[in-house]
C-alpha cells in the first residue's frame, strides 16, 4: 500500500465509531427542515452550503418561529464561533500547504474531524503537513457523505425514529468519547469541568451564546492554572 | 420567509462559517501565533466539547434543562465518561451509555 493512501484510510478508520452517531443528527436536521417547509433544495443544500449540525438546527428552527433574517444569521454564526478556536489550533500543522487544500480543510472543518486529527497530531509529532492534511481528509470526507445522506433520508422520511428512543443522546455520547481519553493533566481536566459547568448555567443566553461563554471560561481556567502551577513548581523546589 | 430571503439567509450562514473555519488555516504561515495563545489553544477540546456534551445531555425533549441528580442521562453520561476513560474505545462508549440510558429510563 502507497504510504499516502495509508494515510487516508487511517483517517477514516478513526472516523467510522463517530459516523453513527452523526446519522440521527443529520436525520433530525434534515426532519426539522421539512417540518419548517424548507423546499428539498435548501433543506439539504443548506447540509452544503452550512454544513454544521447545531447551526443547521437553531437556524431552521429560528425561520420556523419567523425570526427576522438577521437573528437567523448571527445565531447560526455565533455557534460556529468554536471553528474559528479549532482554526488557530490546527492553523500551525497545515502551515505550507497549498491555498486551496487548506479551504477544502476548513470547509470540511467538524468537531469529530478537529478533535480525531488534533489528538493524533499532539500523539505522533513525525507527521509531514501532507500526511496530517491525508489524515484528516479521510475521516472528514466520510463524515461529509454521512452527514449529507443522513439529512437528506431525514429530509424525505421525516423523523419517523420514536423520541423515546433518545438517539439524540448519541450526540454527547460521541463526543464524550472524543473529549475523555484527550485530558492528559489537571488543567485539562479543570478546562473541562469548567466549560461543562458554565455552558448549563449560561444555557438560557439568547444565540446560544452561552456555548462560546463557556468555552472562553474553559480555556482561561485552564491556561490560568497552567500558568500558576508552572510558576510555582521552582519555588517549591528552592525551599 | 421567501425563498429568496431563505436562500440569502443560508448562503450568509455557509459564507460566515466558511470565514471562521478558514480564518487562521488561511492564514498560516504568514501569521506566527504569540506563544500564549498557543498554549491557551491546548485547551481548547477540552473546554468546547465539555461545554456541547453537558447542556444536550441534560436537555429535556420539551426543552430547557433537567439538572436533577437522578437525570437518568446525566446518569447514564457518568457511566459512559468512566467507560471513556477506562477503554478509549468511541464504539464501547457509545454501547455502554445509549446501553445504560435505556436500562434506566426502563427502570425508572
Amino acid at each position: 500500500m502507497k504510504p499516502a493512501l495509508g494515510d487516508y484510510i487511517a483517517g477514516i478508520r478513526v472516523m467510522l465509531p463517530l459516523l453513527p452517531g452523526a446519522v440521527p443528527f443529520g436525520m433530525i436536521a434534515g426532519a426539522v427542515a421539512a417540518e419548517a417547509k424548507f423546499g428539498a433544495a435548501a433543506g439539504i443544500g443548506q447540509s452544503i452550503a452550512i454544513y454544521a449540525g447545531a447551526a443547521q438546527l437553531a437556524s431552521t428552527q429560528l425561520v420556523a418561529e419567523a425570526a427576522p433574517a438577521l437573528v437567523v444569521v448571527l445565531t447560526g454564526l455565533v455557534i460556529n464561533l468554536r471553528f474559528a478556536m479549532y482554526s488557530a489550533s490546527l492553523a500551525p500543522h497545515f502551515a505550507g500547504l497549498s491555498f486551496r487544500r487548506r479551504a477544502m480543510l476548513a470547509y470540511l472543518m467538524t468537531d469529530q474531524s478537529y478533535a480525531l486529527s488534533i489528538t493524533r497530531y499532539t500523539a505522533d509529532s513525525g507527521m509531514t503537513a501532507l500526511a496530517k492534511a491525508r489524515f484528516y481528509l479521510g475521516g472528514a470526507v466520510a463524515m461529509w457523505i454521512v452527514w449529507l445522506a443522513a439529512t437528506a433520508a431525514g429530509f424525505i422520511l421525516g423523523s419517523r425514529v420514536p423520541p423515546s428512543w433518545s438517539l439524540d443522546f448519541f450526540v454527547p455520547l460521541s463526543f464524550l468519547a472524543l473529549l475523555v481519553p484527550g485530558i492528559r493533566d489537571r488543567a485539562a481536566g479543570l478546562a473541562a469541568v469548567t466549560g461543562a459547568t458554565v455552558a448549563v448555567a449560561a444555557s438560557g443566553l439568547p444565540f446560544n451564546l452561552g456555548l462560546f461563554l463557556a468555552a472562553t471560561c474553559g480555556i482561561a481556567t485552564g491556561y490560568f492554572c497552567e500558568t500558576r502551577w508552572a510558576s510555582k513548581k521552582p519555588q517549591q523546589g528552592e525551599s | 420567509m421567501d425563498a429568496t430571503t431563505l436562500w440569502l439567509t443560508i448562503a450568509a450562514i455557509g459564507i460566515g462559517t466558511f470565514a471562521l473555519r478558514f480564518s487562521f488555516i488561511g492564514l498560516s504561515g504568514r501569521l506566527a501565533l504569540p506563544a500564549p495563545l498557543t498554549r491557551a489553544l491546548r485547551f481548547v477540546p477540552a473546554a468546547v466539547l465539555s461545554a456541547i456534551i453537558l447542556p444536550a445531555a441534560l436537555r429535556m425533549p420539551e426543552g430547557g434543562l433537567d439538572i436533577a441528580l437522578d437525570n437518568p442521562r446525566l446518569i447514564a453520561c457518568i457511566v459512559a465518561a468512566g467507560v471513556a476513560w477506562a477503554t478509549k474505545s468511541v464504539l464501547a462508549t457509545l454501547a455502554v451509555g445509549m446501553g445504560a440510558l435505556w436500562a434506566l429510563q426502563a427502570l425508572m
